[in-house]
């Protein structure tokens, strides 16, 4: 074994892995993970916890493994992340703990993500649940959305004895969990629904089909229904769309919609009666996480796909193991590149789309080289499809519906870093419907700091 | 699970629930719309809300079967219970902000399209309630497709009943009583209200303008979440694009760019349902109701 170099995780081989909906990394098996954990420096400084948006214990964990402690692993681990086994497959470990590696200076990173995953994997399989050993307070908290900021939240308050009481507007608990991220990075069955099965199995309820806003309104949450405080949970799920010509012809969709119906909607099933129109020949338009889903996800479908993005690939802001395994794939990549109009035949349905070659000029506010359009440089795509993955924001239905909850101009919900507190007294939020579209693990942060705030606001 | 409580054949192929949803009956209003799912496997069907009660905690829906997963809902009885039923969805209609009193002094023409005349009814009704008499004008394929006659006989001020055919009442599309009332026998009227097959909506919208009638108009686009998440509803509404579960699903009928919301409900009319559609309607088949992508 070289030191150096992470030991190899298994992965479906591209060709048959384009074909179907299984997960694609394999994970590691017991004597893979003891050896890759076995690289682990044991720093005395270590720099990996700091790179963790829920500082968990990593050389701690890492140590466990090397000793072939498992339970002890997933008892530290648990100590703060509600959800492991998703955050070892979907956090972007290369801008965070594995980014911060002493042993990735000179050598290769040790590959913390999928010894996460390994852990949380083998506690799942062998039945280690979480301790039900919880006083009831006697006090309710209610939890809007049943993403991952809303479960972390949860999670740590029926820890704490409150009686929680989740929201969910979907007919199926989970939020980007499920109707985000695709079967084949993070199985709904296998691993979402056990995690989230562990929260009831700590008494916590949720509520499906309940739209907070329209059904009721957090103001008669508290005044009516006899809860303490509120979490708000709910997400970033507005699509953009570019606002060119042709956006609305049939064969245009948002991300979130084709998403949602092959992910939450089963529509990659024939068994389920959910229709997609998959697409022959499909564009996506965007380079983040979203667009490597949507696209990955239409050449399952049995697409030829191309990501059309108007930076050049260094500013891709997608995971590199995303954008890495959609190139093994077969996704074309047309970098450099905006749509201008999207072309249709003479019944309004996709053939076609304009584009115009960019170049990178002078950084903009972001501090990323702003793209600029090519004079000339005109050229068409046939296509009949194109999935506009451009980023999302908050949907303004709670704050629009809550009395006295101040938001920025973005939308997100004015909340204080550290507590989670809204500008309303017993209203508290985090997540992506505070800072709009982010990550799993920077939602999974806020739920735990809010629910500490909650807690620290009802003793 | 939200248990049926009721369920009733009204037409061939119509069909009424009356669903135990104790949150959606609570907080609805005429105007909003569910989304409901028969199972598991189910697609989310939005269905705009038919009458509801807040004491009982009930919701009632009428529905149409017009594929595969409305076939799947009808088979269920009394007894059974939906999977799922979200709601309500959507922005009320208008007059139900505006003070009744001022509403009192207008007068209101609800012009209700076979199916639409399910949507239409809670409306008329909130408006008896409140004191405002509105006329009405239902309009159906022939006798046996009039729906909820009694029920809006006895909440409407004037109600006419048209049928294609000339089976019940008086011959004629829903357009030549609206030019009959208003053009012929002077009627004056403030406000339309128009729900029905998008085709209808198109030329109701169309003579109203001439007449100078402001209209409102009820959407049935695709939809998948129904919460503004996805943007299959996505209509065109003067210069802007607008969701019609937010912002919607009543627009200013006048706005509304009605072939592109027509073009946007065939995407998933497979070739088998245009024949199917075709074979079952026969000679009255004339296409153009949206539903299929058959000739205008």
């Amino acid at each position: 074994m070289d030191a150096m170099k992470k030991i190899p995780v298994r992965e479906q081989d591209p060709k048959e892995r384009a074909a179907n909906f299984e997960e694609v990394c394999l994970g590691y098996n017991e004597e893979e993970a003891v050896m890759e954990a076995s690289r682990c420096l044991t720093c005395k400084n270590p720099q990996c916890v700091q790179g963790c948006p829920v500082s968990i214990d990593i050389p701690g964990f890492v140590q466990k493994v090397k000793e072939q402690d498992f339970a002890s692993a997933s008892a530290i681990i648990s100590e703060s992340s509600a959800l492991p086994a998703v955050c070892g497959r979907v956090c972007p470990q290369e801008s965070q703990c594995e980014g911060k590696c002493i042993r990735g200076i000179k050598g290769e990173a040790i590959a913390i993500g999928k010894l996460e995953r390994f852990v949380a994997d083998w506690a799942r399989e062998n039945g280690i649940k979480p301790s039900l050993d919880v006083t009831p307070n006697g006090k309710k908290v209610a939890v809007i959305g049943s993403g991952p900021s809303g479960l972390t939240c949860a999670g740590d308050l029926a820890r704490k004895g409150y009686a929680v009481t989740i929201f969910e507007a979907l007919h199926e608990p989970g939020g980007v969990l499920v109707y985000g991220i695709p079967e084949f990075r993070l199985p709904k069955q296998k691993v979402v629904a056990k995690e989230i099965d562990n929260l009831r199995a700590m008494g916590v309820t949720i509520e499906t089909d309940v739209v907070v806003g329209k059904a009721v309104t957090i103001d008669e949450l508290l005044s009516e229904e006899g809860f303490d405080a509120v979490f708000i949970g709910t997400g970033a799920g507005l699509p953009k769309f570019m606002g060119i010509p042709g956006e609305t012809a049939n064969g245009v969709y948002s991300a979130n919609e084709y998403l949602t119906r092959s992910n939450l909607m089963k529509a990659f099933d024939e068994s389920y009666d959910t229709p997609i129109n998959p697409g022959k020949k499909v564009a996506v338009i965007g380079g983040g996480n979203v667009a490597m889903d949507a696209a990955r996800t239409a050449l399952r479908l049995g697409a030829d796909v191309s990501i059309v993005y108007r930076r050049s690939e260094e500013e891709l802001p997608a995971r590199v193991e995303e954008v890495h395994h959609a190139k093994e794939e077969g996704i074309v990549f047309e970098l450099l590149t905006n749509p201008v109009e999207i072309l249709t035949d003479e019944n309004g349905w996709v053939n076609g789309m304009k584009c115009i070659r960019m170049e990178l000029g002078e950084p903009d506010a972001s501090g990323r080289r702003r793209p600029v359009e090519i004079p000339g440089s005109e050229f068409v795509m046939e296509l009949d499809t194109v999935i506009m993955s451009l980023g999302t924001s908050p949907n303004p239905l709670i704050s629009s519906t809550t009395d006295g909850l101040d938001i920025n101009k973005r939308q997100g919900i004015i909340a204080d870093d550290e507590s989670g507190a809204t500008s309303r007294k017993g209203v508290f939020a985090g997540g992506d419907a505070v800072t709009g579209a982010a990550t799993v693990i920077l939602a999974m942060g806020a739920g735990k700091c809010a629910a500490k705030g909650i807690d620290e606001y009802l003793s | 699970m939200f248990q049926i409580l009721q369920s009733t054949v009204l037409a061939d192929n119509i069909y009424l629930m009356v669903v135990e949803a104790k949150r959606v009956a609570k907080s609805c209003l005429p105007g909003q719309f569910v989304i409901v799912r028969a199972d598991e496997v189910g697609e989310r069907i939005p269905l705009t809300i038919c009458d509801y009660d807040r004491e009982k905690g009930t919701v009632t829906i009428v529905f149409q079967t017009v594929g595969a997963s409305t076939a799947k809902m009808a088979k269920l009885k009394a007894g059974d219970a939906f999977r799922d039923f979200t709601g309500p969805l959507g922005v009320p209609s208008e007059f139900t902000k505006e003070d009744p009193a001022t509403l009192r002094n207008k007068k209101f023409l609800f012009v209700a399209g076979g199916v639409g005349t399910a949507p239409v009814y809670p409306q008329v009704k909130w408006l008896h309630e409140h004191g405002i008499e509105a006329d009405v004008i239902i309009g159906a394929k022939s006798k046996d497709f009039v729906i909820l006659e009694e029920e809006m006989k006895a909440v409407a001020g004037n109600l006419f009943v048209t049928t294609d055919d000339g089976s019940y009442c008086r011959r004629g599309l829903v357009t030549d009583v609206i030019s009959d009332l208003v053009r012929d026998q002077h009627r004056h009227y403030d406000v339309c209200v128009a729900i029905g097959p998008m085709i209808m909506m198109k030329f109701v919208c169309r003579l109203t303008k001439e007449l100078n009638l402001p209209t409102i108009v009820s959407l049935n686009p695709i939809m998948v979440d129904g919460t503004g998440m996805c943007g299959a509803c996505r209509v065109i509404v003067g210069d802007e694009v607008k969701f019609a579960c937010v912002d919607g699903p009543e627009f200013d009928g006048h706005l509304v760019d009605f072939d592109l919301a027509m073009k946007r409900q065939q995407l998933y009319k497979t070739q088998e349902g245009r024949a199917m559609l075709a074979w079952t309607e026969k000679e009255t088949h004339h296409g153009g109701c949206g539903h299929c992508g058959g000739e205008n």
